[in-house]
């Protein structure tokens, strides 16, 4: 297991000359839990304000994928690729947050998204 | 070592901070919990030799977009503990939220770790050729990316325009009030 996932640093033949000695594979793992928290927590939490935030984790995520593919790759277009996905997520935010407060300033209950009945068909 | 021990603090922090966000019930402690994911990721990018990356992810992402999240959850009024976790509004929905989980789990770190076929390395520039991390990201981003940079600008404007109609107060009601 510990050789698979070490092989970010052998798939370029970079070794201990690169930024960091831990194999781009351990860091692949890792954004792949991220990812997985993110899903999950979209799944359960009801709150549109935490769905919102597991997005965020799920963006994160990728983000963290192309860093470490920008460096496993030795290319610095995954880098400018994170930069544009972090300007996309910043409108994202302000556009949906701003939808988020145009329905709930109407109804005073909860922020759930079962209050938005109305979208159901 | 060090690498070792750095990228183990990141991993801690970062997922520490990403069960926080699925689990504490206050969103409040949900959005602080996002910061503490978004530094840990920060330091995985620095690990990386992303500089440029980890400062613009602590400016943009901790220092502007949770505190956007901060300021909507005081806004709504929503910062009291809603028990959101403990109704179950659709049947079988834990469960399945569970399967899809192990599932993208499962996928996800066997798409990471199996041996791909790659192309050309630094078909965009060497990410440790000669100049700092800024250098090099500007220079990909004004000569090879200079388009989808400029088309980021409309994205910018069409945001802030979406924004301003969206949160606007409707200014019907109160004109049908006083005439």
């Amino acid at each position: 297991m510990r050789g698979i996932l070490a092989q970010g640093a052998v798939l370029v033949g970079k070794g201990p000359k690169g930024p960091t000695s831990v194999g781009g594979g351990w860091f692949l793992a890792v954004a792949a839990v991220l990812f997985t928290i993110g899903i999950v927590g979209l799944l359960l939490r009801r709150n549109v304000l935490v769905m919102f935030m597991c997005i965020e984790l799920m963006l994160n995520a990728v983000n963290l994928t192309f860093v470490t593919f920008a460096r496993m790759l030795n290319d610095i277009g995954g880098q400018v690729v994170v930069f544009f996905i972090m300007v996309v997520a910043a409108a994202e935010v302000v556009v949906g947050l701003g939808i988020v407060v145009s329905i709930f300033r109407r109804r005073k209950i909860g922020a759930t998204a079962d209050s938005a009945v109305l979208l159901k068909g | 070592m060090v690498d070792w021990i750095v990228f183990l603090a990141g991993t801690l922090i970062a997922l520490s901070g990403a069960i926080g966000v699925v689990t504490l019930p206050n969103p409040v402690h949900a959005a602080l919990s996002l910061v503490l994911t978004l530094f840990g990721v920060a330091v995985l990018f620095v690990a990386q030799a992303a500089h440029f990356l980890a400062i613009v992810q602590i400016i943009v992402y901790a220092g502007a977009v949770v505190v956007l999240f901060l300021f909507v959850i005081m806004l709504l009024g929503v910062d009291r503990t809603e028990s959101d976790l403990a109704t179950e509004p659709l049947r079988g929905q834990r469960p399945a939220a569970a399967v899809i989980g192990v599932a993208a789990l499962g996928l996800l770190l066997a798409l990471s770790q199996v041996h791909l076929t790659i192309g050309a390395t630094s078909t965009a520039g060497a990410a440790d050729g000669p100049g700092t991390n800024v250098e090099k990201i500007a220079d990909s981003v004004f000569t090879r990316y200079v388009f989808a940079f400029e088309i980021t600008s409309v994205l910018l404007v069409i945001a802030v325009v979406g924004a301003v109609l969206l949160a606007r107060k409707p200014r019907l009601q109160s004109a049908e009030l006083t005439g």
